[in-house]
């Protein structure tokens, strides 16, 4: 086998293993492919712990004597120490962790040898499949069509082979757009609000140029998607001098004139290595031990994440605040139309649609507005905050995402069905995975990696009932409404959950977590026993419908009748 | 305008300043900023009118004499065995007896019967058994204002114990054989340690300044058997700025992420919080951990000193984290030791300098611990919130005066009602539904991390945006769990019914259908409750909005449950009802944060910054 060449010391034995809040413990160090494996042998309280290569962001070695150290900073921001005796032992271990958790190819990555200890249910594979999706909004609508255009991915190499366009639009038409659109993203259906039948598509920038280029079947396209004397907004997520610039190099954005039911905002947001740096800088502060309270809050303010979740947040208000207040519809593009574009559709589908809110809602919106809209994955989480390669195309974009849905959690504790243990879960997986799902940069890399066929897919895992059961809010009661997330700084917090996650002791946050379980718990058991009593004592005779919650009520169709 | 503003209720009392502004087209503006943190701006038409109600708030804001309060005219409609009963609810000499003291160790001292030895301490005092009265008078003439060393928490496992004074009148060289020999009898009260800990709570600095006064601090030299610490915390004139600071930012009008917490960092309030609760933290750990007993004090032992006894308390014993024990710990640390209510808080006209939000930052390191440690108190922080209120509020009687003495002669227990019998009628609106007795993070010490990194100190916009409704978490993770246990209480009471029910029918169906019509009655009567709370839930599907969600209950008295959780009380932090918050009229606002316009500074208070060390020396 290949990684037998990488791993020059499979085993190291009498290794201390460091861990912030807990004691530190003695144990052997295993090497595999894809792990690295410590387990102490101390017979009261075996533990083993698990690590990725692949989560592995950085290494460190240093030498006290022959005993050697190596910190081992990871992806999803835990930091542990390992002291290894021996200085050649350690020296082994070391590059070959690095060598291991550095593999370029990525069918060496672990999830192409993976092999599930489950059984799956469902396969998670195929379970958001977009014409699924597109029967819903053909319930609802008849103005779209799904088009298979890019079906061997010729047209846009990032977009998947099935795609919602207007129904007036024919392929030809599509073609020509897609020339006109930066990467071949031409305008396609991201989200149909049903209250008002107001739509929020997504796009690349046009190619416009210095010299002002028109195509009018791209305006033909967008127009078309409004009926007469209806508005609606292009939400440009570059300022307006960064938009004017991005015409030298070809790009540019929509001129007004020939967009003529269209009005521009420009909705400036954070890409690219400005966001990689703040993660730096904000896990940088957060790693810092010094008691005093005024260098936390400069390094806090200095690294500028929260500016930029209240940026995101705010440009995703804005979007639903257009269509479901305004009553207008939406266009959203950048430069690529692959990262703050997809955040803030995303975001105002959260606001806008209780779907979205729940596990299964919030995974198909991963899955569309993420996965399918051909966000790059693989590229953008490469690396994470203790990274020193600082490539361009690093970005904590879709942890950004994250963080803006946690604070909308936050704030709505009780209208969301999953947990910020869901979150964070997603967290770990975007940067280091078992499963394929977030392998490749997009559908077209997927398939040619045959991800679905050679790989496990995340959902599969998560949607099994007894995993499911861990990513569940227990406050959740369903809220049909549209919530309108506070963006004021008072408001927004810092997401501890994430980046204080190995720095704070969670145990009196996790039983407070469990006491609330409890509390619901305790209700539910009630109220079946109540009805169980109740409905022993006189079958539908005096107990209303409406005295049971709804659950009990739909249990109530498959009760026997008693005799 | 201005009938608005009366029936918004702001008390008089609540006001701590107002400003006119500029005359506009519309009126002419008045900015009232008031002392629970809510802004306040009338727009009055006519500039005469402005100006009289200005001169006239101006007056009515500042009053003179005691008498002039609303405790004095407040009227609960209690008679006066049920005053008594109120004022009896908090009783300090229990709360030494359960402390264990008297016991061989510690006594309860006589010497300040009449106020004879310190006019700003309780009559009762509790002092070693070794510290004879000649003893406690010679060291309390050795100390600022007399303020001796006086037992505040006794920890009966360890005989380690949290005593309390004011500095020593120490000069650069001056010595007092009776206060050393009160320092050794304390530590003589603990057998298991052979040293105890003076603490300082000033910044040593300060401390040495006050040394040219003839005040100052402990020599080791001179006393034996003492380790002396210094923890620095500023005095109030820093604390009154850095809160005004911070207010300011709270006030900006739209402020981008950058000016908040930048904002935040310069005020340095988190850096004061912190400062405070690192000093408890090391008094906690001195007494549970090692066993050691402390003898705290700052200047004169009634700022700083409260602070940081009653921080440690909480930490060190559960009973503090319950509603009772916290109001008692509050009576104990600052009611009964003479800290400077009237003064602090600006209940009558005084000298501004005098101000200062001493227990606000007692009451917000409550808060940070709370969210620190969300299963340890039996309060929660609409609690907090109230206790603030009323600090200022003069509605009831406990916080009057500077101390003991004064209250006594004003006759306070005689003319006003107790606050805490108020909020203990009321104690359901204030249960942290995740307390249990039985739950074992209610036990023994916390032990908070002190690296921000570690625990985050966080903003509490709960209290200083607390009107500003629209900045908080729109669903209350409180009061959901509170509806939903409050309807599993009553459960089990329509299970326990049902079952009586149930052993009566089968019992019934042996004997015929003699009771059937009986039955019918009840049933009846069940499904007309059932369907008056159908009613909430009636139309269509409302199932989000968290009003409706006690219907899911098959009980009577909806009307009652849901008045339970919407209290007419206006000072309720959270307001429950989802559907008034989340509809779309709250979310548009918010994209541009709050609407009140950033005034300028407090005009009162220019003046403070500048005379800081001079004033440090007085305090």
């Amino acid at each position: 086998m290949e990684f037998a060449e990488l791993i020059k010391t499979p085993r190291a034995d009498n290794v201390v293993l460091h861990r912030p809040f807990e004691p530190a413990v003695e144990g052997t160090l295993c090497l595999t492919g894809h792990h690295l494996i410590f387990s102490s042998r101390r017979q009261d309280n075996a533990e083993e712990l698990w690590l990725l290569h692949s989560n592995i962001d950085s290494i460190e070695k240093r030498f006290v004597g022959s005993l050697g150290t190596i910190v081992i900073k990871c992806k999803d921001l835990r930091i542990i120490q390992l002291d290894i005796p021996g200085m050649e032992e350690c020296l082994n271990i070391a590059s070959s962790i690095e060598a291991l958790s550095t593999l370029d190819s990525v069918t060496l990555m672990y999830p192409f040898f993976y092999r599930p200890m489950f059984e799956i249910v469902e396969d998670g594979w195929s379970a958001f499949l977009p014409e699924k999706e597109f029967e819903f909004l053909n319930a609802l609508t008849d103005e779209w069509r799904l088009t298979y255009i890019n079906k061997d991915f010729s047209i846009c190499p990032s977009y998947p082979p099935v795609v919602t366009v207007p129904k007036s639009i024919d392929d030809e038409t599509l073609q020509k757009v897609a020339v006109f659109r930066h990467g071949g993203r031409f305008p396609v259906l991201s989200y149909y609000h049903k209250k008002n039948g107001m739509v929020m598509m997504r796009t690349s920038q046009p190619l416009t140029g210095t010299n002002g280029k028109r195509c009018k079947d791209d305006e033909k396209l967008i127009n078309s998607t409004l009926g007469p004397g209806r508005r609606g907004y292009i939400i440009d997520t570059r300022s307006l001098s960064a938009a004017q610039q991005a015409r030298a190099k070809g790009g540019g954005f929509e001129v007004e004139v020939y967009y003529p039911q269209w009005r521009r905002i420009h909705k400036s947001v954070e890409r690219f290595n400005i966001l990689q740096e703040s993660l730096i800088k904000l896990v940088e502060a957060c790693n810092d031990q010094s008691h005093n309270m005024d260098r936390w809050l400069s390094k806090l303010e200095a690294s500028n994440w929260l500016t930029h979740v209240k940026e995101i947040l705010t440009a995703g208000c804005l979007a639903a605040q257009c269509i479901d207040r305004e009553d207008a519809s939406v266009l959203v593009h950048g430069t690529e139309g692959t990262d703050s574009t997809l955040q803030i559709t995303s975001l105002a589908q959260i606001i806008l649609d209780p779907d979205c809110r729940t596990i299964r809602g919030f995974e198909s919106l991963i899955v569309r507005e993420w996965l399918q809209a051909g966000h790059p994955f693989q590229q953008r989480c490469a690396q994470s905050a203790y990274s020193n390669s600082k490539q361009k195309w690093e970005a904590p974009v879709f942890l950004l995402f994250l963080d803006c849905v946690w604070q909308m959690l936050h704030q709505f504790p009780c209208s969301f069905e999953f947990n910020e243990h869901f979150l964070v879960t997603l967290f770990e997986h975007a940067y280091a995975s078992q499963f394929g799902t977030f392998l490749g940069n997009n559908e077209n890399e997927r398939s040619k990696l045959k991800l679905p066929q050679k790989t496990m897919s995340l959902w599969s895992w998560v949607n099994q009932p007894e995993e499911l059961k861990n990513f569940k809010n227990p406050l959740f009661e369903a809220n049909s409404l549209v919530i309108w997330p506070s963006v004021a700084p008072q408001s927004l917090q810092l997401w501890e959950g994430v980046f204080l996650r190995w720095n704070r002791p969670s145990k009196f946050l996790d039983e407070a977590q469990e006491e609330m379980r409890k509390i619901i718990s305790d209700n539910r058991v009630l109220q079946e026993k109540l009805w169980d009593n109740s409905y022993f004592l006189s079958p539908f005779d005096w107990l209303p419908k409406e005295a049971v919650s709804y659950k009990l009520r739909s249990a109530l169709c498959f009760c026997p009748i008693a005799g | 305008m201005l009938v608005h503003l009366f029936t918004i209720q702001v008390l008089h009392s609540q006001i701590s300043s107002i400003e006119k502004q500029a005359t506009t087209a519309t009126g002419c503006p008045l900015l009232i900023r008031c002392k629970n943190f809510q802004v306040i701006q009338l727009v009055i038409p006519q500039e005469r009118d402005c100006h009289d109600v200005y001169i006239s708030l101006i007056r009515l804001a500042r009053p003179v004499k005691y008498e002039e309060l609303y405790c004095f005219s407040f009227n609960p409609k209690l008679d006066k065995e049920e005053r008594e009963k109120g004022w009896k609810l908090v009783n300090l000499s229990e709360e030494y007896n359960r402390m264990g003291i008297p016991n061989s160790y510690w006594q309860i001292s006589d010497v300040n019967r009449e106020y004879g030895v310190c006019d700003s301490y309780p009559t009762e005092v509790y002092v070693p058994k070794s510290a004879t009265a000649h003893i406690i008078v010679g060291s309390s003439k050795f100390r600022s204002r007399r303020r001796f060393p006086a037992l505040s928490y006794y920890c009966k496992d360890n005989n380690a114990s949290i005593c309390r004074s004011s500095q020593p009148l120490s000069g650069f060289s001056a010595r007092c054989l009776e206060d050393e020999q009160m320092l050794q009898a304390i530590r003589k009260a603990n057998p298991g340690s052979d040293f105890i800990y003076v603490v300082d709570t000033r910044p040593k600095l300060n401390a040495m300044a006050n040394r040219a006064a003839g005040k100052g601090y402990e020599n080791e030299d001179n006393y034996s058997n003492i380790k002396f610490q210094f923890i620095g915390i500023e005095n109030i004139h820093v604390m009154r700025n850095s809160l005004q600071k911070m207010l300011e930012v709270c006030e900006m009008k739209s402020p981008s992420m950058s000016d908040f917490l930048w904002g935040l960092e310069n005020s340095g309030w988190l850096k004061h919080i912190k400062a405070i609760m690192d000093a408890g933290i090391f008094i906690a750990k001195a007494v549970a951990e090692e066993g050691v007993s402390v003898l705290v004090h700052c200047s004169d032992g009634w700022d700083r000193t409260a602070q940081v006894c009653s921080v440690a308390s909480l930490l060190l014993d559960p009973h503090y984290r319950t509603m009772k024990g916290f109001m008692v710990l509050i009576e104990k640390d600052w009611v009964s030791f003479g800290h400077k209510f009237n003064h602090r808080y600006g209940n009558l006209d005084g000298d501004p300098k005098e101000i200062s939000p001493v227990i606000d930052q007692f009451i917000e390191c409550v808060w940070q611990l709370m969210e620190q440690f969300p299963c340890a108190f039996e309060f929660n922080e609409r609690f907090l919130i109230h206790i603030q209120h009323h600090i200022y509020s003069c509605q009831f009687g406990n916080f009057l005066c500077n101390s003991q003495k004064e209250r006594r002669e004003l006759k306070i227990q005689e003319r006003t009602y107790s606050l805490w019998a108020h909020l203990w009628k009321n104690r359901a609106d204030y249960l942290n539904p995740l307390y249990r007795p039985d739950h074992r993070q209610i036990w023994g010490t916390l032990h908070p991390q002190m690296a921000p990194c570690n625990f985050l100190y966080k903003f509490w916009s709960g209290m200083y945006n607390r009107f500003e409704k629209g900045l908080h978490p729109r669903q209350s993770v409180t009061d959901y769990l509170m509806a939903v246990k409050e309807e599993t209480q009553q459960l089990e009471e329509e299970l326990a019914v049902l079952g009586e029910r149930l052993a009566n029918l089968q019992k019934l169906q042996l004997n015929g259908n003699k009771v059937k019509s009986k039955q019918q009655d009840r049933s009846k009567e069940l499904a007309l409750s059932a369907s008056s709370n159908s009613l909430a839930n009636t139309p269509q599907e409302y199932s989000n909005d968290l009003k409706s969600f006690p219907s899911r209950s098959p009980s009577q008295g909806d009307e009652e449950d849901s008045a339970l959780i919407l209290t007419q009380d206006n000072l309720k932090s959270s307001d429950p009802d989802l559907s008034a918050n989340s509809d779309q009229e709250s979310g548009v606002e918010d994209l541009s944060c709050r609407s009140p316009s950033a005034g300028g500074c407090l005009p009162s208070e220019d003046s403070g910054k500048d005379s800081d060390e001079a004033v440090c020396l007085a305090v």
